[in-house]
């Protein structure tokens, strides 16, 4: 017979206690007609297939392209996205910070994990758990470097702290040697961790 | 709450460590663990502030050992038993089935009704800001402290890296569901917040990097006129 420990007290746990743990409170939450599985199979295929970093990027490739759709992104971050049909659970309010050759923004939750799902989906393990939470606020530029990415000593570094509703992301800057691109080679360029600002965006290859 | 989730400035947690090529799931029961957040708040069972708050009164050790859906479940047990929909022996049986039984699921129901109101939540998500009749305290360019009192031992989102720190107000966003009070069942209570910008050196000493500025949102009742 397999030991059983009671949930509090007694971490780690493991993976098999977890799991049961979860059956065991979705069994109930089933049959009290809370919870259904469909509507586990349809919420994780969308944070699996349709909303992730993709949509960031699809935004930022147009901001990049489109100058007056930039300003609007600045302004109203969370109406310029739904012109891209963008929005939603986790980003009812949206701030988009741009970096700049001089100010280079970062974006944390110290106190939990909240993130612009509907341009980034879920957050990353390493956006949630302490050491990112921890260190963010206080050493960003050591947080950047352990990304590959050291901004010079003249730019500015600005840390967010999304400690209420408030949802901010980072518009980076466009990589040189990108004039010409089209939108979805530039949206190839944007990835995630640039969006949450501990790096810039990909230099297009051959750069 | 004074509690190890209030992370921000602390020492000691070495690297952060991204995975590559991290999955958005890493295990099957984070998918169910993940959907329960809608359906319990659409069931009324608990809100965003209540869930948060029953996150950070996990033990500390615990907190920093479990993973992260692991305090998402903590929550959804503490405010499912709160509401009375949650029974902990029957909690225990069933999961010593699971364990025992490793090959057995939860039984499948369908509930479209339920897959179109999460839907609806996905893509329009929920709104927090609330009219109010207060006059905010506050301007864009006053400088302002956050209150240096320790923490109350329920839900705030006033973070310890800041109390007592003077900053300057940079933007003022009107009235928002107040965390502190809709986390206690007191209602939603709508206080103004501000976003607060503060210089490194305010925040953790001279020998912090001065091309370091922080901002951090605020609610009204963590600050006075500084």
């Amino acid at each position: 017979m397999t030991d059983y420990h009671p949930a509090e007290g007694t971490f780690p746990r493991s993976s098999e206690e977890i799991a049961a743990r979860v059956k065991a409170l979705e069994a109930i939450l089933i049959e009290k007609g809370l919870i259904s599985t469909d509507a586990i199979d349809y919420m994780s295929s969308v944070y699996e297939n349709e909303v992730g970093p993709q949509l960031g990027a699809k935004v930022v490739a147009r901001a990049w392209s489109d100058p007056e759709f930039k300003q609007r992104l600045l302004t109203d971050a969370v109406g310029t996205c739904r012109e891209l049909g963008v929005g939603g659970l986790q980003g009812e309010e949206m701030k988009v910070l741009e970096n700049t050759d001089t100010v280079n923004n970062i974006v944390v939750c110290t106190l939990c994990s909240c993130y612009p799902w509907p341009v980034l989906g879920l957050p990353p393990n390493w956006y949630k758990y302490p050491a990112y939470r921890a260190r963010a606020a206080r050493d960003p530029r050591g947080v950047m470097a352990e990304f590959g990415y050291t901004p010079g000593p003249d730019v500015e570094i600005r840390v967010w702290d999304s400690s209420a509703e408030l949802r901010y992301w980072v518009l980076p800057q466009r990589p040189g040697g990108t004039d010409g691109f089209t939108e979805e080679q530039l949206a190839e360029l944007v990835t995630r961790d640039s969006l949450i600002g501990v790096t810039a965006a990909n230099a297009p290859v051959g750069n | 709450m004074d509690g190890i989730h209030d992370l921000g400035g602390r020492a000691g947690f070495g690297s952060v460590n991204p995975e590559p090529n991290e999955p958005v799931f890493h295990s099957k029961w984070e998918r169910s663990v993940l959907t329960m957040s809608p359906a319990l708040s659409i069931a009324g069972v608990l809100n965003i502030d209540q869930f948060r708050g029953e996150i950070e009164t996990i033990p500390p050790h615990d907190y920093l050992m479990s993973l992260y859906y692991e305090h998402w479940l903590h929550a959804f047990e503490h405010c499912g038993l709160e509401a009375g929909i949650l029974d902990t022996e029957e909690l225990d049986r069933r999961t010593r089935y699971y364990l025992e039984n490793p090959d057995m699921n939860p039984p499948v129901r369908s509930d479209p009704a339920l897959v179109e109101i999460i839907r609806h939540v996905i893509t329009q998500g929920a709104e927090y800001r609330r009219p109010t009749g207060k006059t905010p305290m506050y301007r864009v360019g006053d400088r302002v402290r956050i209150r240096p009192d320790a923490s109350p031992d329920t839900h705030t989102r006033r973070a310890g890296y800041t109390r007592g720190c003077i900053g300057e107000v940079v933007a003022a966003h009107g009235a928002y569901v107040f965390p502190d009070a809709n986390a206690v069942g007191d209602g939603e209570q709508p206080e103004h917040l501000y976003t607060l910008r503060f210089t490194a050196d305010a925040l953790w000493g001279s020998a912090a990097d001065p091309t370091v500025v922080n901002h951090i949102d605020v609610f009204e009742p963590y600050m006075s006129p500084a």
